[in-house]
């Protein structure tokens, strides 16, 4: 934290010199606001009094395209576009909501598919947020290894369903198409390829003197903090608390697989500052690939367009739904009145819920440090305005 | 604790409590939830959060609803210590939708609540600073109501394709 | 023409118009504008990353508008982006350029029926010189639509007053 000045300076003349808090725009186009974000910093010399946020920049109107889909199938594209950076994981916390209120069950070899997915896409997620990380603090060659083996995950998904970033994969009661007969082995190749790559992102980023120095001791998040605003992923994480979806309130098969959940601890300086928050998300990646091996050795037989519906037209009901994606917990509020239209669909995202503590964190650093700040939170607009 | 439980424990302690209009529809086909009157909602959440055997500590969505006719505002708590769930409902009219503002209780129902009232336009009293959110600060209209008309120009744009 | 004409036989004197030398050196420096609005900015980053990289063309990402000749409007524009979107692009020093990447800034996109926020196309409030389809383009697809800026660079002139 920086000292605050508490007696102004005096002039020559001995007067006090008047000071004058000041106003300045971190407009919607800006190198480190990963997107469109517009943030009004009030700042006493360069020290942040007051940080506001205007979001709403990219507000595209999906709650209302919902409501005018003949097919809740048709919705799935929409979900994509969401939060465009982790689009699988969009996509499985919707069908996993879907598929609870029309009571599908889904064969075991699509559930097992749909794992490795989503993980795979996490990986791909942190990529970017490790990769665009460094950026910010100044660090440009992380950012060049990340999308050399971001572009291997993409190599995966483009073999499978033949989309590089926005797939249409994941389908009410099952999947658009099977794996083909060789990702297995080239999934592992990948697995066996990126355990290594971790511990160079590690020496390069995570542990450079100068990246611990601009981020251990700033963004501090308190546990409570953090629950009452209703933090949730490595936000959450990075504060100490010991709380993952996958594990907590269990959906899909996560429950036959053994992985740990990273916390942060405090290693460099508080418990919950940026860098643990950016340790959290390295330690995730080496997590999920341990679950990937683990899937793609027991992964069952089976047709994965068998239970896919026909005609879907629930009962009357509404159900809520929610999944950990990268960037915490992603939940999806369907109502239906019956017909198969969806009569509303709301999307708790957590990028809006997650980017509202930014005045509590930010408050008493230097501007400096609140591009680091953005940073650690890893928001993507497009879930953030929807 | 069981959706059942929790809703006699509510009833149990605002029993005698006019208007509070608690309406348990436990057998519904796939969520149950618990409809509270929109004047109490706030005594409601706060003994849902505080009390030894609830604590519910996380908010993790709050949505608007048009019912045509009528708006609503859903509200699904979790609790992190206990790993029990509900969900709360709050109608009110739409010609006069003003419901008791939880932010007093979840600091993260201010950024909701902003969004709920510029969708739908429901009136949230006692909240610090409700004012648009997703749309600018001149739009006219709350755009989800499903009676809504898109405008033909804003600000000399052309809307409709 | 009889005292300089077929003089000089050593290689390193090159003859060309002034339009073709401004040109070449235009095109193969256009700097882009660091502006990525939704999921086409991902596709954008990806091109200019390891495995397509677009700094190869001489296209590096600047964050001012002062600094850059063209300005790849990746994403859906919002009606209020829209008036930012008009303030970067007349902030920009001619000759300026403006490439419309995916399909929503094309035409609104997958949005065009029921998004009473999006602004159906970026040529709305802009003048755009290079549309690139797709949801979102690939990155292959979008370094073609810049050869396709430079090959309308490449024939610009001097003489002709371009038009906005």
């Amino acid at each position: 934290m920086a000292e605050t000045i508490t007696a102004p300076p005096k002039t020559s003349s001995g007067k006090p010199l008047r000071t004058e808090e000041m106003i300045v725009n971190m407009g919607p186009q800006h190198p480190s606001t990963h997107g469109v974000l517009r943030l009004e910093i009030v700042v006493d010399g360069e020290i942040i009094v007051d940080v506001v946020p205007h979001i709403g920049y990219l507000h595209r109107c999906f709650e209302k395209h919902c409501e005018h889909m003949t097919n809740y199938q048709q919705v799935i594209p929409y979900v994509d576009r969401m939060d465009y950076v982790c689009s699988m994981n969009n996509e499985f916390a919707y069908v996993v909501a879907a598929e609870r209120l029309l009571k599908i069950q889904v064969p075991e070899r699509v559930e097992y598919i749909r794992v490795i997915m989503a993980e795979l896409q996490r990986i791909a997620s942190h990529l970017i947020a490790v990769g665009t990380y460094g950026i910010d603090i100044g660090a440009f060659t992380p950012f060049l290894y990340c999308f050399r083996d971001r572009e291997k995950i993409l190599d995966l998904f483009e073999m499978t369903c033949g989309a590089r970033l926005l797939y249409n994969y994941m389908w009410i009661g099952g999947l658009s198409h099977d794996i083909p007969s060789d990702f297995i082995a080239r999934a592992k190749d990948f697995c066996a390829y990126f355990k290594p790559q971790i511990r160079d992102f590690n020496n390069l980023l995570t542990y450079n003197e100068i990246f611990i120095k601009r981020t251990a001791n700033t963004g501090v998040l308190p546990a409570d903090i953090a629950v009452n605003y209703a933090c949730s992923g490595p936000m959450l994480r990075g504060s100490g608390v010991n709380w993952d979806l996958r594990r907590d309130d269990p959906y899909s098969v996560y429950h036959k697989f053994e992985w740990d959940v990273a916390v942060g601890t405090g290693e460099t300086g508080p418990v919950g500052s940026c860098w643990d928050r950016h340790i959290v998300r390295m330690k995730e990646m080496e997590q999920s690939v341990r679950i990937i091996e683990q899937v793609l050795a027991q992964i069952p037989d089976g047709d994965v367009q068998s239970a896919i519906p026909k005609r879907i037209r629930p009962n009357p009901g509404e159900v809520y739904a929610r999944t950990e994606s990268p960037r915490g917990e992603l939940g999806f509020y369907i109502v239906s009145d019956g017909t198969g239209t969806p009569y509303r669909i709301k999307a708790r995202s957590p990028g809006f819920v997650n980017l509202s503590v930014i005045n509590e964190i930010a408050r008493g650093g230097m501007v400096a440090d609140l591009v680091a700040i953005i940073g650690s939170i890893d928001i993507v607009l497009g879930e953030v305005d929807r | 604790m069981t959706p059942q439980e929790i809703a006699d424990k509510i009833s149990a302690r605002f029993a005698g409590v006019p208007g509070i209009g608690i309406e348990a529809k436990l057998d519904s086909p796939v969520d149950p939830y618990i409809k509270i009157s929109p004047d109490h909602i706030l005594d409601a959440t706060k003994f849902l959060r505080d009390d030894e055997e609830m604590l519910f500590d996380f908010l993790s969505c709050l949505s608007g609803v048009d019912l045509k006719g009528r708006l609503a505002v859903v509200y699904q708590l979790f609790s992190m210590v206990k790993r029990h769930k509900i969900t709360l409902k709050v109608e009110v009219p739409t010609d006069i939708p003003n419901v008791q503002s939880v932010e007093s209780i979840w600091k993260t129902a201010n950024w909701h609540e902003r969004e709920a009232f510029d969708l739908y336009g429901i009136t949230f009293i006692g909240h610090p600073d409700l004012r648009r959110i997703l749309l600018p600060y001149d739009w006219e209209g709350h755009p989800l109501r499903k009676d809504y008309q898109v405008p033909e120009y804003y600000n000399g744009m052309k809307v409709p394709y | 023409m009889g005292l300089l004409d077929k003089q000089f036989d050593n290689s390193n004197i090159v003859i060309t118009s002034l339009d073709s030398l401004l040109n070449w050196a235009r095109l193969s420096s256009l700097y882009q504008l660091q502006f990525g609005l939704a999921c086409c900015a991902i596709e954008m980053m990806a091109a200019s990353a390891s495995n397509f990289d677009m700094m190869r063309f001489g296209v590096i990402p600047r964050a001012t508008p002062r600094q850059v000749d063209v300005m790849i409007v990746s994403g859906t524009v919002t009606l209020k982006m829209a008036s930012r979107i008009k303030k970067l692009f007349d902030q920009m020093a001619e000759p300026r350029y403006v490439i419309s990447m995916g399909s929503c800034s094309n035409c609104g996109g997958p949005y065009w029926e029921h998004g009473y926020h999006v602004l159906k196309g970026v040529d709305r409030v802009i003048p755009v010189d290079v549309y690139v389809p797709g949801c979102p383009p690939r990155p292959e697809a979008l370094i073609e639509g810049l050869m396709k800026l430079q090959e309308k660079v490449r024939n610009e002139s001097l003489a002709k007053k371009k038009i906005a």
